[in-house]
């Protein structure tokens, strides 16, 4: 077992861990934000760059700081680490710069996408972001390509994240779609027009941290903050059938896997349960699922307060009222 | 100045082909390595002779060959990086295309030190015309027995094939060069694991310069000790610079490290002084990437000694005042040249170079080439010089591989320098570009 510091708060983790996961058991504030890590998807992580972290002492054998911020999910922890994240001005600052970055060349058409209200870099750049940018520059924009009839992308808003990438490669029996050329000028697509079929080509839509890829089934239908998540399940012959249906009122508007606090799915779901049952009947509810408070679409909905979600403070830092 | 080493012989017609090298004393190191040495004397003999990487960062050869995962059970890979794409290097190039055999030879030597039975030359894909010379190289020796099974009738058997890249900058960063070989995208790998542990196909692997794996035949023919002799201080032996830019002789030299700057720019034998008499305005002394010096900075360290082309002495003063040899490609500007015009022409490269993979490099370095474009074409702020130096600083050390650095400091080292040039740019935009205008009209006769 290594013993791990991060923003003062020790916890023992298994060798091989990573500095991301480590935060993670800790939880609350420490944790460092991620756009692309997925801890359900091998190879994903290091590339935007949100989670960088400063280590103040390498090991307790050499305790000399690393030279560079490194990316706390794909840095393995050594045993004395010390690491810094929001008691760090630095990484503050790096932050910051991370999500201008990132937010440079994304369309903000956030009052018009359906991701909105459930977004990762809304909520990224809400927490870490800067009030305004120095740029001035027209945004990339991309020609629409069509990847199917049940998944829209919209190249504009992708931070190039690859997940759904890794979801294609690890999760479908073939990846029909890839990032094309380089550099800002980068995109997802499937080079030849094609449409992305596979059954379970659905969870692109729950991996994908913007509004990216969104579900066609479910387009400009209603905005998520005014639907009750609910938990629901049914009989599946291909997935565990466990999903969150979006309901307003007795109706089923959409249905997506279930995530959780990182946002990232507790376990994928098919394209059949995902698509096409929106009726209801098809499904056992079994009651809504929980909000975190801060979340927009905990608006109007009504929750006994716990006793932990009383804000207090530990050793300087708040606890995230969950 | 210093034997020709590296290049020696390279005047001999016919040196290309394997007979004449052969009789011009190539290959003896070869032989002296399999049949004298073993594998640990080759190592210890390279980490004597003091050499450093030669594609840029300067790492000690001998180091990172001792970080080779050698208890691992898989096949180990030695990667020869031919993939020479840096904006004014253009030595490796000139080593491949006029001694081949110098390049396999040191490949032999090194592959046996590392206990390699397979290695790649991966080259980059503009340089397709030199695919056939070193294929031609590698049949030669296949012909003779210097690789193949059983070379020299030892137990030491060799294949070296070469892999011609499709054009990417990029793939000259090792990790990325991997990816590449193994037939992917080519994006740089996120490190830890490093290739000496987990390289290609997931095995150990080495990725070398083609400078340093060519050097090593000379280290093994005159030992490692009388090599360290050459150069000064921790900067070893020689070293290729290739020439380019305002000077009177361009081209490829091979100079001991150590040679004053100021010598080198005006010594007959080397650039022989700035073109049609004109004044040096500021050099870039290791290819685009390293920072840009001003005149009286690049021939003078700060503290009033005299610069010299040496790892040590050209990092003298960090970046605030000094750059680094990087690969050695030595750009000189005269009087006339425009440093905004030429820092926006490096941020058009690194923008389109960029892999895209990490979010600081791919937005960051389209950012800087934008504002650069607006202050070059006359519709620059004053706080858009402020904005510049807020993005390099941003990029610099938040990505994934070195491009990001590497597109970050000429920008911020030209602005540090010569923010006064850019500042003329912001105020007086029409005469400078009626200057410029003027100039270019003079050129183009």
């Amino acid at each position: 077992m290594f013993k791990v510091t991060i923003d003062n708060q020790q916890v023992d983790v298994e060798e091989g861990t990573t500095i991301l996961q480590a935060a993670r058991m800790i939880g609350g504030k420490v944790v460092p934000p991620a756009m692309c890590y997925y801890s359900k998807l091998r190879g994903s992580g290091g590339k935007c760059r949100t989670c960088l972290v400063k280590v103040a002492q390498s090991s307790a054998k050499d305790p000399r700081p690393m030279p560079k911020l490194v990316a706390s999910c794909s840095t393995p922890v050594q045993d004395g680490m010390v690491v810094q994240n929001l008691t760090s001005p630095e990484v503050v600052e790096a932050r910051k710069a991370i999500v201008e970055f990132l937010l440079l060349n994304h369309p903000l058409d956030c009052p018009v996408c359906d991701q909105a209200g459930e977004c990762d870099l809304q909520d990224l750049s809400f927490r870490y972001g800067m009030e305004e940018t120095g740029s001035e520059e027209d945004r990339r924009e991309f020609p629409v390509t069509d990847i199917g009839d049940k998944i829209k992308l919209h190249m504009n808003r992708c931070i190039l994240c690859y997940r759904c990438v890794y979801t294609a490669d690890q999760l479908t029996d073939k990846r029909l779609h890839g990032v094309l050329y380089r550099g800002d000028v980068s995109e997802i697509g499937t080079f030849i027009q094609q449409a992305v079929t596979n059954n379970f080509s659905g969870n692109m839509i729950d991996v994908c941290p913007v509004g990216a890829l969104t579900d066609k089934t479910f387009r400009f239908k209603s905005r998520v903050w005014f639907l009750n998540p609910m938990n629901a399940h049914r009989d599946c012959p291909s997935c565990s059938g466990n999903v969150t249906a979006w309901m307003f009122g007795n109706e089923i508007y959409r249905v997506t896997g279930r995530k959780n606090q990182y946002g990232e799915l507790e376990e994928f779901i098919c394209n059949e349960c995902r698509f096409e049952k929106k009726d209801p009947g098809d499904w056992v509810i079994e009651g809504p699922r929980h909000i975190k408070r801060q979340s927009v679409i905990s608006a109007n909905h009504y929750e006994r307060m716990k006793k932990q979600s009383v804000i207090k403070p530990i050793e300087g830092i708040m606890e995230d009222p969950e | 100045m210093g034997g020709k080493i590296l290049l020696a012989g390279i005047e001999i017609p016919g040196i290309r082909g394997f007979d004449v090298y052969r009789a011009n004393g190539g290959y003896a190191a070869v032989e002296k390595a399999l049949r004298e040495m073993t594998p640990a004397q080759v190592n210890a003999e390279v980490t004597r002779s003091g050499l450093r990487g030669r594609g840029g960062a300067g790492f000690p050869t001998g180091l990172k060959w001792s970080f080779l995962d050698r208890k691992s059970d898989k096949p180990r890979y030695l990667i020869c990086n031919a993939d020479e794409s840096e904006p004014g290097t253009f030595k490796d190039r000139y080593l491949m295309h006029h001694l081949p055999h110098r390049l396999i030879e040191g490949l032999i030597i090194s592959s046996f030190a590392l206990g390699v039975k397979t290695c790649y030359i991966y080259i980059r894909g503009e340089f397709k015309y030199l695919v056939g010379v070193l294929e031609k190289a590698i049949a030669e020796a296949h012909h003779h027995g210097y690789l193949g099974e059983h070379i020299l009738k030892t137990d030491f058997s060799l294949n070296i094939y070469v892999h011609p890249g499709a054009g990417a900058y990029i793939c000259g960063e090792e990790t990325a060069l991997l990816e590449s070989l193994e037939g992917k995208r080519g994006n740089p790998r996120i490190k830890p694991p490093f290739p000496a542990f987990k390289g290609l196909y997931g095995c150990p692997t080495v990725v070398n310069n083609v400078e340093t794996l060519a050097t090593v035949g000379p280290i093994i023919g005159m030992g490692g000790e009388e090599y360290s002799k050459l150069g000064k201080g921790k900067s070893t032996g020689t070293k290729l610079i290739s020439a380019c830019g305002n000077i009177n002789n361009p081209g490829v030299y091979e100079i001991e490290l150590g040679l004053p700057v100021e010598d080198f720019i005006y010594a007959p034998e080397y650039c022989n002084g700035i073109a049609n008499d004109k004044y040096l305005k500021a050099v870039i002394p290791g290819g685009s990437s390293v920072p840009i010096l001003p005149a009286d900075l690049i021939l003078s360290t700060a503290k009033g000694e005299k610069r010299l082309m040496s790892y040590e002495s050209l990092s003298e003063g960090d970046f605030l005042t000094g750059t680094m040899l990087g690969s050695g490609g030595f750009i000189v500007f005269d009087e006339d040249a425009c440093i905004v015009r030429n820092t926006w022409n490096l941020a058009h490269f690194y923008r389109h170079e960029s892999c895209g993979q990490c979010s600081p490099c791919r937005e960051g370095t389209g950012w800087m080439e934008k504002v650069l474009y607006k202050i070059e074409h006359g519709q620059g702020k004053m706080s858009d010089i402020d904005l510049l130096v807020r993005i390099s600083k941003n990029i610099e050390g938040n990505t994934i591989c070195p491009l990001g650095d590497a597109a970050a400091w000429p920008v911020a080292s030209a602005i540090r320098h010569f923010r006064h040039e850019f500042e003329e740019h912001v105020l007086h935009p029409a005469e400078v570009l009626e200057k410029e205008r003027r100039l270019s009209a003079s050129f183009a006769v």
